[in-house]
């Protein structure tokens, strides 16, 4: 058990390098761009913690990029890519903005419960094609999930667009109209649109780690994950895992899209999401995958997003930045193995090596 | 005889295991050297020393009297060493001619010379009677060929010295007769061939001297006419090794498999089981004998629930099975112990305790609602792991950090470790050395002796004869002879494996 308790020692050991050496050579490419670099990361730093709008901010981003990523995990533990989340997101929030204006006078609890299943509902129908597609036709997931991002965002284009269906006709915004109050999640902290949806996502990521790592449906989907030739001797149906792996990877995109428009946004417009689906990726790699491990990850994604905008306010310096950063960070979280084991190499050739 | 190679007092540490140490090896010219060890003995290590794979932590190399220190493969090629790896390092998209080049490609102008290579190739192959052709694409030539191709690769690159690591391991009889005849021409044209194995039969077979390993130390080097199987077992071994299985003496019962001129297809949908019928009883071991590629994947992937079945019938104590799923078959009491246990046995990265349940994940006790019990998991896998003698004694560590000899423990602990009605094992003792192939051996007779139906599939024929009470001979996806072990010969069976008739 101590090995396996200094093997995650070493691991999260390795994601702080790889955080570190990332700013350190975001603070280098600042310093040659003719940025003063100091005065940049302290008002990222600032920005996204330095007052009570800016942390919330944090918390806001920090939500759907949890969702997002547990959605990213469900599919990988079963060997899939699923690189359809920003349409799953699309989908849920489009869902969840038509229950949230349709339907009038609910109980807010009932109200919010139903606009979640639906978006939820469609996440999983928009994950459902690709897995089908997959299993029974071996038509590869990323070619399935990418195509239906395609398909999510004209549709939600559309449905707002001047004669779109859900327009609403009393604005020139091409926009839906607002949800009902009974649908909009509860803020919890006054003066900041900060709500609810945090601690909904952080009680999921524990639903999700049961769920993989204790319950039967986990067990087998992570089987199908490592082996699927094992698992199909094994008796368990490979293409019933991998559709439900892809479901409720799809689910999950929902349930971020729709929390996100009945919590920040409390009506439809196109592309309402800012990347939260591509992010995801990133979070759950930074993440190692682990439901628990992308709470902190997508905390730190969040803070990025949230402190940038003051960073370009008062360092004057590109948003795009972060990018640069969390692009970086991912880069050296790919590099820590074999740059770990040079080391290691090198280290225990200098104990060992030549002295027997 | 001039020594070619000598090896002085070798020592090799890896982080966790000494894995040689002080070894010393002399190797004549134009010998077929023997290494022989089990598993882990260090042999492989041995030989990727001298092939410059790793550098020794101390120890001295001799090349014909000069000292060398080798900083990689290149270095050891240009010594004139050269290797065949158990897994071939060919580009199947490329041809024959196209993989030899690669590295070293001649060129005329800016294009490639490939009119060039082909003539020497073709000539090397000729000359060393190889028969390669040196225009086909790897991936159409079979597995021999494949061997054949990275012999010629060394030939082309001007070896003197070649390392054979366990080249027999995918062959079929046949090929591995080719291959000593091979082996032997190498030799009388002047070539120094190790070969590296765990069988000794090979051993006999083929070395003039042989360097036994054990536990990374060199036990001895003999003269192969001086020495006898039993003799090198006990050397590679340690301890006195039984070749013979004392087989349980049991009532043959009733009949507990029955199949109806079955026939199903391959991979590529070609027709690989053309009408097979037979039964196995309690307490009764059925062998099937062939040459790979005649059916044998494919019936016992039919008779694990893997492959559909286009016509026929399967019974289990005459319930009709046919086309049944894996997981139905699994609950039925059929044990199943694949031909490849990496890829159908077992999940590498998988926890044993994990691997130990892949099967019944579904069953009670383990079932508790939609939770995996994963106390009682880990409590009944603990009970194996000490019953199998599994090494490590640790069911947190993954079945991919296992050798092979205890990976294939993992998947016998599994499938035995219930009730079961029938056993199908598909090449059971496949990489394993005479330790734990005595082990699973012994095991399967267990199970016999127990009263339970065994199916035994292998290629190995010799384990054929050990274990079975009937041999069946499958050529061509169809049951041809059946035999009775004590009454028939290797040769005779090998006839019929081969097409020919009794």
């Amino acid at each position: 058990m101590s090995r396996n308790i200094n093997e995650s020692v070493l691991t999260a050991f390795k994601v702080l390098v790889a955080i570190f050496l990332a700013f350190l050579f975001g603070y280098i490419v600042l310093y040659i761009m003719g940025y003063d670099p100091v005065v940049a990361y302290g008002s990222l730093i600032k920005g996204a913690f330095g007052s009570k709008r800016g942390f919330a901010e944090t918390l806001i981003s920090t939500t759907p990029l949890i969702f997002g990523s547990l959605g990213f995990i469900l599919a990988f533990q079963c060997g899939l890519f699923n690189m359809g989340l920003e349409g799953q997101i699309a989908i849920g929030g489009i869902v969840a903005a038509y229950l949230g204006y349709t339907i009038p006078g609910l109980p807010p609890f009932i109200h919010i419960t139903i606009c979640i299943i639906g978006a939820a509902a469609g996440g999983a129908l928009w994950g459902l094609g690709p897995g089908f597609l997959k299993a029974r036709f071996g038509i590869h997931e990323v070619i399935g999930t990418i195509m239906m991002n395609y398909i999510a965002f004209d549709v939600s284009s559309y449905l707002v667009s001047t004669h779109g269906p859900m327009k609403d006709r009393l604005t020139d915004m091409p926009a839906s109209p607002f949800i009902h109050d009974s649908a909009k999640i509860i803020r919890i902290w006054k003066g900041t649109r900060l709500h609810w949806g945090i601690f909904l996502a952080i009680f999921f990521s524990f639903v999700v780690w049961f769920l993989l790592f204790r319950t039967r449906i986990g067990y087998k989907l992570r089987a199908v994950g490592k082996n699927q030739f094992a698992a199909e001797a094994g008796g368990i149906n490979v293409p019933r895992y991998m559709i439900l792996a892809m479901v409720l990877s799809g689910l999950f995109g929902g349930i971020a899209g729709g929390v996100e428009i009945l919590g920040i946004h409390y009506r439809l417009f196109a592309a309402f999401s800012p990347g939260y689906g591509w992010d995801a990726i990133a979070v759950s790699l930074l993440g190692l995958l682990s439901p628990i491990g992308i709470i902190g990850s997508a905390f730190l994604f969040g803070f990025l997003r949230s402190g940038s905008i003051l960073m370009q306010a008062i360092a004057g310096v590109s948003k795009d930045m972060i990018s640069v950063i969390t692009g970086v960070i991912i880069f050296f979280m790919g590099m820590s193995d074999p740059v770990g084991n040079f080391i290691k190499d090198k280290l225990l050739r200098k104990l060992y090596g030549n002295s027997v | 005889m001039p020594s070619i190679i000598r090896m002085e007092n070798i020592v090799k540490r890896f982080p966790s295991v000494l894995a040689n140490d002080h070894v010393n090896l002399e190797v004549e010219e134009g010998e077929i050297h023997c290494l022989l060890g089990e598993n882990g003995a260090g042999k492989s290590t041995l030989m990727n020393i001298l092939y410059g794979l790793y550098s020794h932590d101390s120890g001295k190399i001799l090349i014909r009297d000069r000292e060398v220190r080798f900083r990689g493969p290149a270095d050891a090629i240009a010594n004139g060493i050269g290797m065949v790896h158990q897994d071939f390092m060919l580009i199947p998209v490329f041809t024959v001619v196209e993989n030899l080049i690669l590295g070293a490609e001649p060129v005329k102008g800016f294009s490639l010379d490939l009119e060039k290579a082909r003539e020497e190739i073709a000539n090397l192959s000729e000359k060393y009677k190889l028969d390669v052709e040196p225009t086909a694409y790897i991936e159409n030539i079979s597995v021999g060929m494949q061997q054949r191709v990275e012999i010629l690769k060394l030939l082309y690159r001007g070896a003197e010295i070649m390392i054979f690591d366990e080249p027999t391991s995918i062959l079929t009889p046949q090929e591995v007769d080719e291959l000593y005849k091979i082996m032997n021409f190498l030799r009388e044209n002047g070539k120094t061939i190790i070969f590296i194995t765990h069988k000794l039969k090979e051993v006999m077979e083929i070395s003039d001297r042989v360097t036994v390993l054990r536990d990374g130390r060199v036990i001895d080097t003999i003269d192969t006419s001086s020495t006898n199987p039993h003799e090198l077992a006990r050397m590679m071994v340690g301890r006195e090794v039984l070749f013979r299985v004392e087989k349980p003496s049991v009532r043959i019962g009733k009949r507990v498999l029955k199949i109806e001129n079955l026939h199903a297809r391959n991979q590529r949908g070609l027709p690989a089981l053309n009408g097979v019928s037979l039964d196995v009883a309690e307490g009764e071991v059925v062998g099937i004998a062939g040459i790979d590629g005649n059916g044998q994947t494919e019936l016992v992937e039919v008779l694990s629930g893997l492959r559909k079945i286009d016509r026929g019938k399967i019974s289990l104590y005459d319930r009709d099975i046919t086309n049944f799923t894996p997981k139905e078959l699994i609950d039925m009491g059929i044990a199943h112990i694949p031909e490849d246990r990496r890829l159908r046995g077992l999940i590498l990265d998988f926890h044993l305790y994990e691997n130990l349940i892949l099967g019944f994940q579904d069953n009670k006790p383990f079932r508790r609602g939609v939770i995996l019990d994963l106390k009682r998991v880990k409590e009944w896998s603990s009970e194996l792991v000490e019953d199998f003698d599994i090494r490590p004694r640790d069911i947190d560590v993954n079945a991919g950090s296992l050798s092979g000899g205890n990976q294939q423990k993992v998947v016998i602990a599994r499938e035995f470790s219930r009730n079961i009605k029938l056993l199908v094992a598909s090449q059971p003792s496949r990489g394993l050395d005479v330790g734990a192939t005595e082990f699973v051996h012994n095991q399967i007779m267990r199970v016999k002796a127990e009263g339970k139906a065994v199916l035994l599939v292998s290629l190995e024929l010799s384990e054929v004869m050990n274990l079975s009470d009937r041999i069946l001979v499958i050529y061509e996806g169809k049951i041809q002879a059946e035999f009775d072990p004590k009454k028939t010969t290797e040769s005779e069976i090998g006839l019929v494996m081969a097409g020919g008739h009794v």
